[in-house]
């Protein structure tokens, strides 16, 4: 059986969908790259799959956990409220062992250790007593991803984890995220640059007017693939 | 001055006034951080206008202890805030201020036409600002602070991981599996206890300074949720102890005074910010 499968899904927001009809499925291990126009209904995807919001029609369907969803780890596109918040990089990487704690109002020592453990993968671990505030944009999303790692072992989902990287960190970010594929992590990744997805990923979404589900290489041979390449190429991002 | 100042202090009254003072201060600079950042500044502001509406009901329903009508109220209407705030048509701010004007108005229009007092506008006046009633605080009120603001910062460390969690990032909060409704929910009816207790110290009108300016204050200074939190809460208090203090020495209204003690702790640090940052 599948990890996630969406089965004629739609979503949006207040019953007012903006992406319908969506059916595809995610197996343990895959890379999904979710690709799309601006405001195509990404991130509202991302959002109904992790629960944050209702789908309008249809299901989301998990293999093992329910809909409460324990054990994802997300790393959303910034907010403004995380600029000039004050918080140190331990205290934000610590954050992510949140879900799991329950009531129990302080971290323990294998919360502590994982959190060092991922700060250490993610090399920001001299970083750890910094203020998030004052890092550059590179920095700031390997905390997100060090946070997001300790929520999960199994399924990471990335809302445009590059957007605002120069290109040299942008591609440093990427071979990190293809790192902890190889080690077993789903990834399901949004992002705009196409190139980018069909480089990296196993499985592509494609929302938007020329909607597509299927592995990298269907998408490069259909239709909608080709249209979009052949745009990207040109220059014209979309 | 001194020999002034310990004499006053041989009074219960006033060792009351000082001891429930700094007790209010430390709670008030706890949630500041949250506030400013989840952008519920706004919200204090609004909610000291609804307890004011509240006390003006109570003192013309002759209600001998106000704040067991006052405290419920606010509760309410701050979770009712807080939830209009995420997700419904009426935007957050604009429902703040139709519910804080509304009770506002509707207050001062019931203590207008029921009040029995001969000096109504000096009981108005001294709801807003607070003028002289933490020295009038029954000893009721007196233990009523204490309980609350012990409350208050039992729930504060107790939930301090939480609440960071949920200030800091909502959505990753919610998603990787904690219950963040219920966090707005706790933060909602924490701040409407510490606008209560508040609104004896400072009045209704200036409740939103001793919440925000701490706060503001040690975010100039430090990076970190932890140090922030540690210096606003010691900012709060020093500044409501002075402010006290000299209120007591030189006959100034406690509410105002304290007030301006923490604008100039804000002062002092954002110059020590700047030096700071050219150095
Ligand atoms: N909270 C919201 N309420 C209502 N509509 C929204 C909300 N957030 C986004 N939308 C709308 O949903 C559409 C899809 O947005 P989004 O999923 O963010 O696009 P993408 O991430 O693909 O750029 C947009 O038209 C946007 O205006
Ligand atoms: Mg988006």
């Amino acid at each position: 059986m599948s990890m996630i499968s969406a089965d004629r899904l739609s979503v949006g927001y207040d019953g007012i969908p903006v992406e319908k009809d969506l059916s595809f499925s995610i197996n343990r291990g895959d890379y999904l790259c979710i690709v799309g126009e601006n405001g195509s209904g990404k991130t509202t995807l991302m959002k109904t799959l992790l629960g944050l919001i209702p789908p309008v029609s249809g299901r989301v369907v998990f293999e093992a956990e329910g809909p409460g969803n324990k054990g994802i780890g997300y790393l959303p596109q910034q907010t403004i409220v995380q600029r000039d918040f004050p918080a140190s990089v331990t205290e934000i990487v610590l954050s992510g062992c949140q879900g799991k704690s329950g009531l129990r109002p302080f971290y323990n020592k294998e919360e502590k250790a994982l959190a060092r453990a991922n700060m250490e993968k993610m090399g920001i671990l001299q970083l750890k007593d910094r203020s998030y505030r004052e890092l550059s944009g590179g920095q700031q999303q390997r905390v997100l991803l060090a946070r997001a790692l300790c929520a999960t072992k199994n399924l990471l989902l990335l809302d445009e984890p590059v957007s605002g990287l120069d290109p040299k960190v942008t591609m440093e970010m990427y071979d990190l995220i293809r790192k902890l594929n190889d080690e077993g992590i789903t990834i399901i990744m949004i992002t705009h640059d196409i190139q980018v997805a069909t480089m990296y990923a196993s499985h592509i979404l494609h929302l938007g007017a020329k909607q597509f589900f299927g592995t990298t290489d269907e998408y490069l041979s259909s239709k909608a693939g080709k249209f979009f390449m052949l745009r990207q190429k040109g220059g014209v991002m979309i | 001055m001194i020999s002034k100042l310990i004499e006053y202090l041989s009074y219960p009254f006033v060792r009351y006034a000082v001891i429930v003072g700094i007790l209010i201060a430390l709670c008030s600079s706890l949630l500041g951080v949250t506030l400013v950042l989840k952008r519920f500044s706004f919200i204090g502001d609004g909610l000291s206008h609804v307890a004011f509406g509240a006390i003006a009901v109570a003192s013309v329903l002759k209600i001998s202890n106000q704040m067991l009508l006052v405290l419920p109220v606010t509760i309410i209407c701050a979770i009712l805030l807080l939830r209009t705030g995420q997700n419904t048509k009426i935007k957050g701010d604009a429902a703040v201020a139709m519910v804080s004007v509304g009770a506002m108005a509707f207050g001062y229009l019931l203590m207008n036409v029921f009040s029995t007092s001969s000096n109504l506008s000096g009981d108005v006046c001294s709801t807003l600002f607070g003028s002289t009633s933490i020295i009038t605080l029954s000893k009721d009120d007196v233990w009523l602070c204490l309980v609350l603001s012990v409350a208050v910062i039992i729930v504060f460390v107790l939930f301090y991981n939480k609440i960071f969690a949920v200030s800091f990032d909502e959505n990753f909060a919610r998603s990787a599996g904690t219950n963040a409704g219920i966090y707005n929910l706790l933060i909602a009816v924490v701040i409407a206890v510490i606008i209560v207790l508040a609104m004896n110290l400072v009045g209704s009108l200036l409740i939103s300074a001793l919440v925000i300016f701490p706060a503001l204050s040690a975010m100039r200074l430090f990076g970190s949720f932890k140090k922030v939190t540690v210096f606003s809460a010691i900012l709060s208090v020093t500044c409501a102890f002075l402010g006290i203090m000299v209120s007591i020495l030189a006959a100034t209204p406690v509410g105002s005074t304290i007030v301006v003690a923490d604008i100039l702790a804000f002062a002092i640090c954002c110059l020590t910010a700047k030096v700071r940052r050219t150095s």
